[in-house]
């Protein structure tokens, strides 16, 4: 039986920011486990509402994209390994949601990943993740290994 | 979330609605429904989203794959209660090229 998901949550008030609870660090570990994906989710997305994120980010956009990189890490990254653990951050700030997924894999590089709404691949029954995650966000970016995305949502 | 199968007569169209999310973690008991459904011999297909919360990929790629196996075998599978959100994901990724979208489930069945 997987242990209880445990998120952590840091608030900093700051002098430029305007209004309570804007500036909010998000974090949890996730276990390599399809089946807790959606509860990580779930967790991770009421608390950034609570956090002063819009309604519609925390409710859809943030839900979709997070599902969707925590299934690449478990599933690709970590592949499945159980004794690996799929690390999120969320900042929450004035500016910007900034999503970070982290796994323990080797990594990949993002560039070889076809376009799934080509002619040949329309009806493929996968690889459509990281391009709905291209769709959804403003900014996507991965460190060099590749085992890292960070997904940002600008707020204006 | 939870998938509930009921059959429409006398059409006989199989309705599952999806209450919930359709992710990477229940993606396999909507296509079992499906597929069992399939095999008892239904052909005609419903899924209902009106009580769906997102879709991720891997959701939206066993929509194709049954959608695939269910016109192999002469059947349809049509889609139904998509909101506006859910709808872009189909519209982003050009699925709502390959699908029957309708705007509510009592439409889907009524056009077999």
């Amino acid at each position: 039986m997987t242990a209880p998901l445990r998120l952590v949550v840091r608030r900093r008030e700051t002098a430029v920011l305007e209004g309570p609870g804007r500036n909010v660090e998000i974090s949890i570990r996730v276990p390599t486990d399809l089946d807790v994906v959606e509860e990580a989710v779930d967790l991770v997305a009421r608390h950034c509402l609570a956090s002063g994120v819009p309604p519609r980010a925390a409710r859809f956009v943030m839900r979709v994209v997070l599902c969707e990189a925590l299934a690449n890490a478990i599933l690709y990254g970590n592949q499945l390994d159980p004794s690996k653990r799929v690390d999120v951050r969320v900042e929450v700030d004035a500016a910007a949601v900034t999503l970070h997924v982290r796994d323990e894999g080797a990594g990949f590089d993002p560039t070889t990943i076809p376009d799934p709404t080509a002619s040949d691949r329309i009806d493929a029954d996968k690889g459509r993740g990281l391009f709905l995650i291209r769709q959804l966000v403003d900014e996507v970016r991965f460190n060099d290994r590749g085992n890292a995305i960070c997904m940002i949502l600008h707020r204006a | 979330m939870s998938f509930t199968v009921r059959k429409d007569e006398p059409k006989g169209v199989v309705v599952v609605g999806v209450d919930g999310q359709l992710i990477v973690g229940n993606r396999h008991d909507l296509k079992k429904k499906v597929l069992d459904a399939l095999d008892a011999g239904d052909r005609g297909f419903v899924i209902d989203f009106t009580a769906t919360g997102y879709i991720d990929s891997s959701g939206l790629g066993v929509l194709v794959s049954l959608a695939k196996k269910i016109r192999e075998l002469d059947g349809d599978l049509r889609l139904a209660g998509l909101n506006r959100d859910l709808r872009t994901l189909f519209e982003l990724t050009k699925l709502d090229t390959l699908f029957t979208i309708m705007d509510s489930a009592e439409e889907a069945v009524a056009a077999f």
